[in-house]
């Protein structure tokens, strides 16, 4: 009896694992809070295009990552993307004029959000709002204008 | 001449009448296995248990260095394009696609198939078999069944549990060894992996579920009742199921693609 | 053909209208390959007697016992248990046919991943929806009668072949069985081992009042225990009678099993090229 009872243990124990891992693979959430800090602030940005721009994105500043993007969504009103993002609380004296720009990192790399720092003199704290925002550069668009403006250089030599 | 042209031509012949034959008795199991999983499906835990349970340690073992290794691949190939935040989806892709049901297949055929047929083997090697005939109980049905659905039913669970803990693996290489930015790391995965990759492992899983399963179990019950016999079979199940698993695997990415 | 009166016949032989013969097999053809294993053996065991099946090695004995439980098909002939003929039953009524008999490998063949008590249990679990307290009555009486209610909780792995062979007993005739077969149950024994055996065999034939098979070339104790007994050679009943009248039958084949000689109808060489041209051949060559 206590053969069968371990034997059942041991397959529900199994059963429950693969479930978990299935279920971690189809959404890939890294258990638990990756960004590691003591307490943190929210700021809010608005951004005509946020690109690819995903929850968890690192937001950084002079290429230090001091924060994460924690939600994303659109504004119906203002017709414009809302970013909220956590800062480490630790650095409370980021000025509250910086501007935020969505970059790539690399030509093929993911997106995130870097600061650039202002020269005010108030900080930026929970739930104040960055106003100066750069959008993200869509390598379509890019490309598109560079092959107009092109495709006139073309015709003028011509 | 004609000797050899016979021969050849009665090696055909075998090889279709086994093939034929293996074809059946995956019907008769098939078959049975509806009455077995309502009526008796104590018998198949145990399988599950003595396949899948058992295999952990191999499996997440392999599967933590096998996502290791990916990332490390991966991590060294996407520096040269600056595109480290791809190691992860890199890893992810080779895992839950090929890597994580190929692998776990053939571990799975080297340390439960080959378990399956020396049972079955000695089983038959030892008048077991013919003793249930003899007690009116069908030994297909009561010994081959559960054990097959035994493996049927852990091999999707054993290929999650590989390509988890290759993640797992692939995590500690790309953001503690390589310091890839952790958000960055799964951030590219939940944009770039899609479900339907998931789906392409799973699929692949249960019908490697099968294959393997059902060749261990053939191989087993058609094992010479000798010492000898079972070993040589034992060793079949492993070549067969790894030839069958790697053809399995080409066609059906083609038809998914 | 040497007759046979019944000596002591249990007294249920003379209920009902069934006939003495339980298994009745006619004209029976059987072969593995190109050999021919049987080739027109006619052969019939009576209710409550234990037979014996004997010959050399190789006559098929083993063979038989699986044709007349139809794990094999004969190629030709009938063999009839009961007035049925076996081969024009379907699986389940061959499985009802199977639950009347009580098999006893050589081996033992108990299953490797069960205990004593589940082996033994095993026929009950599966044909039966007794509770746990009837099985376990009914198992550990079984265990008695062999002498093993003691080993209920080991594993077969941890038995000696003699212990094996007395829980496989227990577990053949645990539903009960009409007929119990016995495929060399006397092989391998230590000389206690085998008087407990033997005295089994008898005591379960007489006390139950089944009817025993029993497969063996031991001349000895088939003599001290069987009522009739066939001797097999060439695919045919070679002999039969009482062990006696085998013993002091004047076949040359008889004789020569029987004294255990060497050599004689069944030649101690195995066929080959004659001696002396082979051994010459190769120094030539």
């Amino acid at each position: 009896m206590r053969q069968t009872r371990s034997v059942e243990i041991g397959t529900g124990l199994f059963v429950l694992l693969g479930m978990s891992s299935l279920f971690f693979l189809t959404t890939q959430t890294t258990g638990g809070d990756d960004f590691k800090a003591e307490s943190v602030y929210t700021v809010e940005a608005r951004f005509e295009n946020i690109g690819s721009l995903r929850t968890r994105a690192p937001v950084t500043i002079s290429g230090v990552t001091i924060g994460r993007v924690t939600e994303v969504s659109f504004d119906p009103v203002s017709l414009e993307a809302v970013v909220h993002f956590v800062v480490d609380a630790k650095y409370d004296q980021i000025p509250d004029d910086s501007d935020a720009s969505i970059l790539t990192s690399g030509i093929l790399g993911s997106q995130y959000i870097g600061l650039q720092a202002g020269g005010s003199d108030m900080y930026l704290e929970d739930g104040s709002e960055i106003l100066f925002t750069q959008s993200a550069i869509v390598l379509e668009n890019l490309i598109g204008k560079f092959l107009v403006n092109a495709g006139s250089g073309d015709k003028e030599s011509d | 001449m004609t000797r050899v042209l016979r021969d050849i031509r009665n090696n055909l012949l075998e090889f279709v009448r086994t093939f034929g034959a293996f074809q059946l008795f995956f019907l008769r199991l098939l078959r049975h296995s509806p009455a077995i999983l309502s009526t008796r499906f104590g018998l198949v835990i145990k399988q599950v248990y003595n396949t899948g349970a058992q295999s952990l340690v191999i499996i997440m073992v392999c599967g933590l260095f096998v996502g290791a290794v990916l990332a490390l691949q991966a991590y060294s190939n996407m520096a040269i394009f600056n595109a480290e935040d791809w190691t992860g989806v890199a890893a992810h892709l080779a895992l839950v696609k090929e890597l994580g049901p190929v692998m776990t297949a053939i571990l799975f055929a080297a340390r439960a198939g080959t378990a399956l047929t020396s049972e079955i083997g000695l089983m038959k090697a030892t008048d077991q078999l013919s003793a249930m005939e003899m007690m009116a109980v069908n030994p297909v049905r009561r010994e081959l069944v559960p054990r097959f659905l035994g493996g049927v039913i852990a091999m999707p669970f054993l290929a999650a549990i590989f390509s988890a803990t290759g993640m797992f693996g692939a995590h500690i290489v790309g953001v503690e060894l390589f310091q890839v930015d952790v958000g960055s790391f799964w951030q590219q995965i939940q944009l770039i992996g899609e479900s339907a990759d998931v789906n392409e492992g799973i699929i692949k899983s249960v019908v490697f579920g099968f294959a393997a399963s059902v060749i261990a179990v053939w191989e087993g019950y058609n094992a010479m009742p000798t010492a000898e016999g079972v070993g040589r079979a034992t060793t079949r199940t492993v070549v067969i199921t790894a030839i069958s698993i790697l053809v399995f695997d080409f066609m059906i990415t083609a038809a998914l693609i | 053909m040497l007759s046979y009166a019944a000596t002591d016949g249990p007294d249920w032989n003379t209920l009902g209208d069934y006939s003495e013969n339980l298994i009745e097999i006619h004209d029976l053809k059987y072969s593995r390959g190109h050999r021919a294993i049987f080739d027109g053996l006619n052969l019939t065991i009576k209710r409550g007697e234990i037979t014996a099946l004997m010959g050399p090695s190789g006559t098929g004995k083993t063979t038989l016992l699986r044709l007349i439980t139809r794990q094999l098909i004969p190629e030709q002939g009938a063999i009839f248990v009961d007035g049925i003929d076996i081969s024009t039953l379907n699986q389940t009524e061959l499985y009802q046919l199977r639950q009347r008999f009580g098999m006893l490998f050589q081996n033992g063949a108990l299953l490797t991943d069960l205990s004593v008590f589940e082996n033994v249990a095993f026929p009950l679990r599966e044909h039966t929806k007794l509770s746990n307290r009837l099985i376990r009555h009914i198992v550990l009486t079984k265990l008695h009668a062999v002498g093993l209610r003691g080993a209920a909780d080991m594993m077969p792995a941890q038995l000696s072949g003699g212990m094996a062979r007395r829980v496989a007993l227990a577990r053949a005739m645990v539903m009960d069985p009409e007929i119990l077969i016995y495929d060399e149950p006397f092989v391998g024994l230590d000389p206690i081992s085998l008087g407990v055996i033997v005295r089994l065999v008898r005591r379960l034939n007489d006390a139950l009042g089944i009817t025993s098979i029993v497969v063996s070339h031991d001349v000895e104790e088939i003599a001290t225990v069987a009522d009739c007994s066939f001797l097999l050679s060439d695919g045919k009943v070679a002999a039969s009678g009482s062990p006696d009248e085998l013993r002091t039958a004047n076949s040359e084949l008889v004789r020569q099993f029987m004294h255990g000689m060497a050599d004689g109808p069944v030649a101690f060489h195995y066929q080959a090229p004659g001696y002396e041209e082979q051994l010459l051949g190769r120094d030539i060559e």
